[in-house]
């Protein structure tokens, strides 16, 4: 027994370091989730004698009429950018997958993967350049279509759209990669043995890529299930405005206003916890399904 | 047999137009990747009054330095620019340390690492629950880390989902590699340094690009953490400069003039300054990311 916990000690030396990180910087500020019941004043401390206040702050908030608002602006943004970000890359492997120039294919894939590593504070600043109404690019062109001015980040009915565009834009390439290296797992033989029955184009994908794709579509879109309430916090934050809150408003961006502009510490951990347990539970569910159907495992 | 030769002929004439509608499709879309960067950067390069007045579209009008001479002279862009480096030199080696030193008692069987499960389900849980933005902004306040470089690299030195990508590759390596240097007499430490990590490059390398692309890309920290402007990394620099400046309390009036007038070259070639170590490092970027992502979605 001594000689076994002996021989362990380096290992758990080793984890230490890692260990006391992650205790300060995640396990104690989970334990801040107590201020969602107090009438915080920073002043006091974390750990200070703060004023309890039950569930008021939950019902305050509940009560608060953008929360409606900001609740569907985060459900629907999400989810139609989980949707959109499932299908699209699918449909731009298969396509790709279909090139048969090497050159061009690799280029292709090059070109779309780059604004996956561009921070949203740059592509935030080249969408406003050139979405803008005056001498924006953009519109520029549509002018010369004959289409009207159109003022993406800054109107409530196209606000929504702008940031679901914009996200799938940055983000297929990298879904893309993903597929491809799918469909590159699959076996030529099978495309051969299709072409010798007369297969054409269509019938192979349809029988061969997409049921060859399917463990990772099942894998990704159940995983992707636990990111509902994630709408995107750095991309709404560097693109919208008060005249695109009614639209544009999200959870994160929520808790950011009322919590650190507001200063109401309380009210704004609260929402913040609402949003935590809610994804706690779809994100255990999604590992559940991932497993169950596609024998995916964390570690 | 001679009836399915002809068959495969006749099918394979009609879909012909097939692959260059597809090419031209992916193509289009490519470029609509890329376009919008280079008319940032072609706006950097011109003059005032062209990028203005709209003249320009993908070329530089008016070719000139003004704009990057400009953003040259001043202190905060080159200060803010220090602190992203000194972010990148002090947060990339920490992220890589703690992940290999986590990864490696991780990856044990449960039978030589008992607690391996539980010290797994710890670090495992902080990618599932956390308690958002507010209580994890006072920690590090409580902490006295406003407003140091500190509050940019310690609350995020584990980095989770490289020790988890990490474990699972150390996984990989063949055991008996492991159970020779022990016969040897070699310590875990022994082996962790002299096989492990060798063997390990590609996935290291990985993950290092990964953690610089995050320190380089991160702003929210920045803004929160640094009270005083001048502790601003770059991009965070970038985004009072470029963003808030544009849109924040203004109505839509405001904007659609300020929009007329402001300076487009100079918010352009912030721009293009910020992205512009991801465009270098893209080509070492793009073929260890794909390894890193296909690794790290589709194992198994």
């Amino acid at each position: 027994m001594r000689a076994k916990l002996i021989k362990e000690l380096p290992l758990h030396l080793m984890i230490l370091p890692g260990l006391i990180f992650i205790i300060l910087f995640s396990y104690i500020p989970m334990s801040g989730i107590v201020i969602a019941f107090q009438k915080f004043i920073p002043a006091k401390g974390l750990f200070g004698d703060q004023k309890w206040v039950g569930w008021d702050n939950f019902e305050y908030v509940m009560s608060l009429p953008s929360f409606t608002q900001v609740m569907w602006n985060t459900l629907f943004i999400a989810s139609v950018k989980l949707i959109l970000g499932l299908i699209i890359p699918i449909i731009f492997a298969i396509l790709l997958n279909e090139l048969k120039n090497q050159v061009i294919k690799r280029s292709i894939q090059t070109a779309i993967y780059l604004p996956y590593f561009l921070s949203w504070v740059v592509l935030g600043g080249i969408l406003i350049d050139i979405l803008s109404p005056s001498g924006g690019i953009v519109n520029w062109f549509l002018d010369m279509l004959g289409i009207s001015k159109i003022f993406f980040l800054g109107d409530n009915n196209w606000f929504p759209f702008t940031l679901i565009g914009s996200d799938v834009w940055k983000n297929f390439g990298y879904g893309t990669i993903i597929y491809l290296a799918a469909i590159t797992g699959i076996d030529p033989g099978l495309y051969e043995a299709a072409t010798i029955d007369g297969a054409n184009r269509w019938h192979k994908v349809w029988h061969i890529t997409l049921p060859g794709m399917r463990m990772v579509i099942v894998l990704l879109s159940v995983l992707s299930l636990g990111q509902l309430l994630n709408a995107g916090f750095d991309q709404v934050f560097n693109l919208y405005s008060p005249i695109v809150y009614e639209s544009g408003d999200i959870l994160d961006t929520f808790v950011y206003r009322i919590g650190l502009l507001d200063a109401q510490y309380g009210v704004a951990t609260a929402v913040g916890f609402f949003k935590s347990i809610i994804s706690l539970t779809l994100i255990s569910i999604s590992y559940f399904l991932a497993y169950r159907f596609a024998k995916y495992r964390i570690f | 047999m001679e009836k399915q030769v002809e068959h495969v002929k006749l099918s394979s004439k009609k879909i012909e137009w097939f692959p260059l509608i597809n090419a031209i499709v992916l193509i289009v879309v490519a470029l609509l990747c890329i376009l919008p960067l280079i008319h940032i950067i072609a706006v950097s390069f011109s003059s005032s009054a062209a990028a203005s007045a709209g003249y320009v579209k993908l070329w530089p009008v008016d070719f000139t330095f003004a704009s990057y001479n400009y953003t040259a002279s001043r202190n905060e862009f080159w200060g803010s620019m220090i602190v992203s480096l000194k972010r990148i030199s002090i947060g990339t080696p920490l992220n890589l340390l703690l992940t290999i030193l986590i990864a490696y008692p991780l990856s044990k069987e449960t039978h030589s690492f008992r607690l391996r499960v539980v010290y797994a389900w710890v670090f495992f849980m902080t990618m599932l629950f956390n308690g958002g933005l507010i209580p994890w902004y006072i920690t590090v306040k409580e902490y006295g880390l406003l407003d140091s470089i500190w509050a940019l690299v310690l609350p995020g030195a584990v980095p989770v989902f490289s020790v988890v990508l990490l474990l699972n590759f150390f996984r990989e390596i063949p055991k008996e590699l492991e159970e020779a240097a022990l016969m040897d007499g070699a310590s875990h430490w022994r082996i962790l340094w002299t096989i492990f990590v060798p063997i390990s490059k590609p996935a290291l390398a990985t993950l290092a690009l990964f953690s610089l692309v995050e320190h380089w890309n991160s702003w929210f920290d920045g803004l929160l953490l640094m009270g005083n402007p001048n502790n601003y990394p770059l991009q965070s620099y970038i985004q009072t400069i470029v963003i808030q400046q544009n849109l924040s309390n203004m109505s839509r009036d405001a904007m659609l003039n300020l929009a007329l007038i402001s300076d487009r070259t100079l918010k352009s070639s912030q721009i293009f300054l910020g992205s512009l170590p991801i465009i270098l490092a893209y080509p070492f970027l793009q073929k260890y990311f794909v390894k890193g992502i296909v690794l790290g979605s589709v194992k198994g």
